[in-house]
């Protein structure tokens, strides 16, 4: 790739939920800025702008990082998931959000896409975990209103019902 | 918290990047995994003129044996050495160290030799390299050369890098037979950066601590065995020795115990491994 120029614009691409994304951005957009305003989609917050509250969290290459620390122009050629690609159709939810439902796992809602994003990599890559993992996974995010025992609550039983399923399917 | 504009080049090789922080000077930097340099830029903490991004430099993401070392290359993630599958065999003290460094999030996008390169005073892994007595390549457009843990670290987030350089690699010794690896850390919450970690490295005859959170910068020293009554001695010197000082996180004090403490309990874990 050739040197972006400061202020100069490049258009980047991406998938994004499993689409292709394109828009331009400087050097300096950052991600999170970048799907939210640029592209649109508001699902991912953002707190802090410095790697601390993990709202931005998302997937990128299937593994849970800070939409605010990475450049836009970074993203070029990955693949991106973010909370609106949880939803398997309109009015419904995922295993995992409908647990958050059950157990209040939120109240004003802020943090709560972040910390989807992180729980659902961690469902992918390890579907036997337990709430040591999960309160590690949970570590790298910041709740102001519930005290994250919900939230601990709400990911066990959202893996214990992947589990079922699973074996449901054998 | 939006950052300054910036020139920015995703380089392809290594030679490309070179070429732009020597034509540069001191107002480029290597962005790697971006945990830490992202927050300065948002902050307006950092405002780097140009950005030369070496992520996607295939030659940088490899993890080698060679010899008796292990060289891990700039581009290689936090995640991907924990995913190493020789890492506990190989480097149990980095093994043990790597979950402390922030969160999951962070890791999946941070680096090795990025964490060594930005020199936090309580990050563990330049406490590991320290521990380990490794060695850092280091390269120019112009000039390669390598240097010794020891001479990296100069202070509070100050290294022995120049203008225009950049880490290529970090090497590690191999675990050797009959040594003992131990690895502790005290901080307010899991993931937060340490108040104080120790690393230790014990055999038969020898022993040693590293020390981070304490001092600007980590550092090693050799101690009594732990069977040894000196121990407890030497450890209240190196207590005394580093300039512990009070902040909003702990107290000098409290650090000094902790030297103490987690100093007795890593050196005593190390020997205990040793089998
Ligand atoms: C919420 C949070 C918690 C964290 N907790 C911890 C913690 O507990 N312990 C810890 O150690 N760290 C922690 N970190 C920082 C860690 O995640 C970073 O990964 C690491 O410090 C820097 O690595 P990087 O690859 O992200 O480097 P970058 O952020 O890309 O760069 C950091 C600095 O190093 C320079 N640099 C990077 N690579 C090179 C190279 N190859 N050659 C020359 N210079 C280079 C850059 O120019 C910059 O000055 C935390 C970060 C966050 C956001
Ligand atoms: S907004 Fe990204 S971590 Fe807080
Ligand atoms: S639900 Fe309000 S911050 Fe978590």
């Amino acid at each position: 790739m050739s040197r972006l120029k400061a202020h100069q614009k490049k258009t980047v691409t991406f998938r994004l939920n499993g689409l292709p994304v394109r828009a331009d951005a400087e050097s300096r957009t950052l991600l999170s800025d970048f799907i939210r305003h640029e592209i649109g989609m508001t699902g991912t917050h953002v707190g802090c702008e410095h790697g601390v509250c993990g709202a931005c969290t998302i997937q990128v290459d299937g593994a849970p990082a800070r939409a605010c620390l990475m450049l836009a122009v970074q993203a070029e050629g990955t693949d991106i998931r973010t909370v609106e690609a949880l939803s398997p159709g309109d009015d419904r939810l995922s295993a995992l959000q409908a647990a958050f439902k059950r157990h209040h796992g939120l109240q004003c809602g802020f943090c709560t896409p972040g910390i989807l994003m992180s729980l659902d990599a961690l469902i992918g890559a390890r579907p036997d975990a337990g709430r040591e993992e999960v309160r590690d996974h949970l570590s790298g995010h910041l709740c102001r209103c519930t005290g994250y025992a919900t939230i601990v609550e709400a990911a066990l039983s959202a893996l214990d019902d992947i589990r079922r399923e699973d074996n449901d399917n054998v | 918290m939006k950052p300054a504009a910036f020139d920015y080049l995703q380089a392809a090789t290594l030679d490309e990047a070179l070429d732009l922080l020597h034509e540069a000077g001191g107002d480029a930097r290597v962005i790697a995994g971006g945990q830490s340099l992202v927050p300065m830029l948002n902050m307006r903490l950092a405002r780097p003129a140009v950005l030369v991004d070496i992520m996607r430099i295939d030659d940088l993401r490899k993890i080698e044996a060679e010899g008796n070392d292990i060289m891990i290359g700039a581009g290689v993630r936090q995640a991907q050495l924990e995913a190493w599958p020789d890492l506990s065999a190989r480097l149990p003290l980095v093994a043990m160290a790597l979950p402390w460094i922030g969160h999951v999030q962070t890791r999946a996008r941070g680096t090795v030799c990025g964490s060594l390169a930005h020199a936090d005073p309580s990050a563990e892994l330049p406490l590991s390299l320290i521990a380990l007595q490794g060695n850092l390549h280091l390269r120019t457009k112009r000039k390669r050369r390598t240097v010794a843990a020891d001479d990296f670290f100069l202070g509070m987030m100050a290294t022995e890098l120049g203008e225009g350089e950049m880490i290529e690699a970090v090497s590690l010794p191999s675990r050797s037979e009959g040594t003992g690896y131990g690895f502790n850390e005290i901080g307010r919450r899991h993931g937060d950066f340490a108040i104080t970690a120790v690393a230790a490295v014990v055999t038969e005859r020898s022993a040693s601590i590293a020390i981070a959170g304490v001092d600007d910068r980590p550092r090693r020293f050799d101690v009594p065995l732990p069977s040894d009554p000196g121990l407890d001695d030497a450890l209240n010197e190196i207590a005394w020795d580093l300039n512990a000082r009070d902040d909003i996180h702990a107290s000098a004090r409290y650090r000094r115990e902790l030297v103490r403490r987690l100093g007795r309990r890593t050196i005593e874990e190390a020997a205990a491994c040793l089998v």
